[in-house]
């Protein structure tokens, strides 16, 4: 067991290289799979260099997780480690709430500024009277200043059917969550799994609810990527939200995994609780999103 | 205290408790912060000599009025890859391989906190700068919209390349997160016993700042380019008037960025002076107190001042005004700062080998760069300048003599430790007063030209301002040429030469001087007492 001051510097590892690989080649085959959409190229072959860069980054996380876990086991960290660790887990959190800031930042400004702005509130006048004099300022914007280009939504969701719903499953999910983290503090391994299969269950539950709001925005609300300002702010917070829920499922999996793999001890268990601030780090954006995307 | 270096179950990396491993495959597997640093270092040194060219054909073309050389839309992409060469490619990467070199030696530390996270932070650069670079071969050609990419030239009437520029970017952006969440988790968390906050050299103060800047406004770039990407691709209209969007949002966006990241760029530079000035007046620091909360004040400030970039594009005039006084509060740490660096010096006993001369040079021009600065900011004063070849002046001032000429003080002050050797001292002064002279003719004319309206990232221009674009290409094509001069130095240090002692600098302060030079493959695997 490694002792206090002991810090450990790991060898050489093959890892790093395979993850510029596998990031370099997925997001060049995102690139040149979008540029074929965009150009109407038949038949590409863009999306066989995408899965091999996602292929190639699966491997490596399942490997680099893998030699943190095995060291970890064996028992080579110090709690300096313990504290690099969580250190590092924050600063990523930090770096995700200035992510989801800058969508929020534009939601507000198109809301409060941009809108107003372009139907002659404040110094926009003359860029009304120019540009679209029948434009009126609303929100939800339903009707675009240039309503052919950007053909507005016919309605939006209702903020008191599928998204209540799922701000209920989401708070709900972090209370169980917590309860699975006081098990695994009490080392009640049968909460622990319990409650862990209980909170995917919710959050599962929260993404395919959010993939039906999705197929209803789109079938029947009209309300799409191209509806305008609204549709893109919508999809935008929503889906990279989305997103993160996703891989805070993933995290949590294999926590669950690990859990039933005999790992974590009631005094030592990093890994579950960076999962677990991550979960409560995306909850807390479903709560920001839901007062300020759906419900004002 | 010991640090254990391999794990215990795996031995056939043994020889990795002893020194290197050999070969290639040392560079590509490693995780010794080291080898990442001069990684970084020679990484950014390529992208420096990569942009450089851009930036002669840039001159070259700007020679004479008149087209000769480039057809004008392969001159706004060479003007627009010089700016991101440069500044994510040559002047971000050489401050990340700098603090991998020195951070963990001067607290103490036996390595970086998370050394595989680190060189996965290095390798991601290669791959980036060839996708970035190879948009210039790609149909229709580079990014040609200017280093700011302002939206709509950068999303309705950008190239298809356009989009490998946005995953580029990603890219960068996610090297520098994990550098700079590695750089803060190193600093915080695996200082020496008795290395307090207030005891570290200050080129970790600016540093630990820096992370927390970049880990700041890097994932805002991301959301900028992310926007760009959905406008270009999925028909959504977030800058895009006609959908209810905004093209000023863009701007915003971006400089929310933009403004921090020039700080990113200088800050650490502030660090090099403060180690190298106090070396070679044989004093103390002046100030230490005041020059790490001036920091901390500049980096605040940083956030709050970026429309200061977009006052002619039409915002409120309360806006202007409030981010016209916010910026001019700049001046005060900054004064603070220069105050510091002129009062250390004075009745030092100064010697002025070549670190001292690019700290000197770094005092007086970045005081130039910083008082066009604050001409730029007189909202009013603005709308003459903006966009001129002042502003190409203003910023060239900051970042030539601020970031570069620190580097170059840096690598000079720090080449002993590295190599062991001590580099060429006539050789190297040859290159300091050529790129002095060089770039003070490159940019110095510009703000003539620029205050007599001549504007930016345009091929051609009016006979009037002939005159003086001879005279900073001359400049320009001696301030390049006089880079390899550089590298000839650098290799000739590395190779052989006199031998360093452990400290070579007789008024040098910090602990990378009390191990011995070159300093060893692991350094401090057992901490220090810091008194």
């Amino acid at each position: 067991m490694a002792t206090e001051g002991t810090y450990y510097v790991p060898a050489q590892s093959k890892w790093p290289i395979i993850a510029s690989i596998g990031l370099f080649l997925t997001l060049l085959g995102a690139g040149m799979m979008m540029n074929d959409m965009t150009a109407g190229v038949k038949d590409s072959s863009a999306h066989y260099v995408f899965y091999a860069g996602g292929l190639i980054m699966a491997w490596m996380l399942f490997g680099w997780f893998g030699n943190v876990i095995q060291e970890s086991r064996a028992g080579l960290y110090s709690a300096q480690m313990d504290r690099t660790f969580r250190w590092g887990m924050f600063w990523f959190i930090f770096s995700e709430v200035m992510f989801f800031a800058a969508l929020f930042g534009t939601l507000f400004y198109v809301r409060v500024l941009a809108v107003p702005w372009l139907a002659g509130e404040g110094d926009g006048a003359m860029t009304h009277e120019m540009l679209w004099p029948n434009f009126i300022a609303d929100w939800p914007l339903m009707v675009n200043p240039d309503n052919d280009l950007f053909v507005g939504a016919a309605d939006v969701v209702d903020p008191f059917h599928l998204p209540l719903l799922n701000t209920l499953l989401l708070v709900a999910s972090s209370i169980t969550l917590t309860l699975a983290h006081h098990a695994l503090r009490a080392n009640d391994r049968y909460k622990i799994k319990l409650w862990l299969i209980i909170t995917l269950i919710l959050g599962t539950a929260f993404l395919f609810f959010q993939v039906e709001e999705y197929i209803e925005a789109y079938n029947e609300l009209g309300l799409t990527l191209s509806a305008g300002i609204y549709g893109s702010t919508f999809f935008l917070l929503t889906g990279f939200h989305g997103a993160h829920v996703t891989l805070g499922a993933i995290m949590l999996a294999v926590m669950l995994v690990r859990v039933y793999q005999g790992h974590f001890e009631a005094d030592n268990h990093f890994a579950f609780e960076a999962a677990s601030w991550y979960w409560h780090f995306v909850d807390v954006v479903w709560v920001g999103l839901f007062i300020f995307v759906y419900l004002v | 205290m010991t640090s254990v270096t391999d794990t215990a179950s795996s031995h056939e990396h043994d020889e990795h408790h002893h020194g290197p491993a050999k070969g290639l495959m040392r560079w590509v597997l490693t995780t010794n912060h080291k080898d990442i640093g001069s990684m970084y270092l020679w990484f950014s040194f390529i992208m420096f000599l990569t942009g450089g060219a851009m930036a002669m054909i840039i001159r070259a073309e700007l020679f004479q009025p008149g087209l000769q050389i480039v057809e004008p839309a392969f001159f706004n992409q060479m003007t627009t890859m010089h700016g991101l060469i440069m500044v994510f490619g040559a002047v971000m990467p050489a401050f990340v391989g700098l603090a991998n070199w020195m951070i963990p030696m001067m607290i103490g530390a036996p390595d970086m906190a998370m050394p595989r996270m680190n060189n996965w932070s290095f390798w991601i650069l290669p791959f980036a700068a060839v996708m970035l670079v190879s948009t210039l071969f790609m149909e229709g050609g580079g990014p040609n919209f200017g280093w700011t990419f302002y939206a709509p030239l950068s999303t309705d009437y950008a190239p298809p390349s356009t989009t490998f520029f946005i995953f580029a970017i990603h890219m960068l952006g996610v090297s520098s997160i994990m550098g700079a969440i590695n750089i803060i988790a190193t600093i915080l968390n695996l200082r020496a016993p008795g290395m307090t906050m207030m005891k570290m050299p200050l080129f970790v103060w600016t540093w630990l700042i820096t992370a927390y800047l970049l880990i700041a406004v890097m994932p805002v770039l991301a959301g900028a380019v992310t926007m760009m990407l959905m406008d270009i691709h999925f028909g959504t209209s977030f800058f895009n008037a006609g959908g209810g969007g905004d093209p000023v949002l863009f701007q915003h966006i971006f400089w929310f960025f933009g403004h921090p990241e020039v700080y990113i760029m200088i800050l650490p530079s502030f660090g090099i002076v403060s180690a190298i000035i106090p070396a070679f007046a044989r004093k103390h620091l002046f100030g230490y107190t005041s020059m790490v909360y001036a920091t901390a004040s500049i980096a605040f400030l940083s956030f709050i001042v970026w429309a200061h970039h977009m006052f002619t594009v039409g915002i409120p005039l309360i806006g202007e005004l409030f981010f016209m006084y916010a910026t001019m509060l700049i001046a005060v740490p900054t004064g603070v700062k220069v105050f510091n660096w002129v009062t250390t010096m004075f009745r030092g006993s100064m010697t002025f080998e070549t670190p001292m001369l690019f700290s000197t040079a770094f005092v007086v021009l970045f005081t130039i760069g910083g008082f066009s600065g604050l001409m730029l900011s007189i909202a009013p004063a603005d709308f003459q300048y903006h966009d001129t070849y002042f502003v190409v002046a203003h910023f060239h001032y900051v970042l030539v003599p601020g970031a570069i000429f620190a580097i170059f003080a840096a690598c000079y002050y720090w080449l002993p430790k590295w190599t062991g050797h001590m580099y060429d001292e006539t050789l190297a002064k040859v290159h300091f007063w050529m790129s002095f002279i060089g770039m003070n003719l490159t940019f110095f004319p510009m703000h003539f030209v620029g205050l007599a309206g001549m504007p930016r990232r345009i091929p051609d221009y009016a006979l009037q301002f002939a005159n003086f674009n001879e005279i900073s290409s001359i400049g320009g094509f001696l301030f390049g040429t006089t880079q390899l001069l550089f590298l000839f130095i650098v290799i000739k240090c590395i190779r052989g030469g006199e031998k360093a002692e452990a400290k070579p600098w007789e008024g040098a302060e910090g602990l990378e001087w009390s191990v011995p030079s070159p300093a060893p493959y692991h350094t401090f695997t057992t901490p220090p007492d810091v008194k």
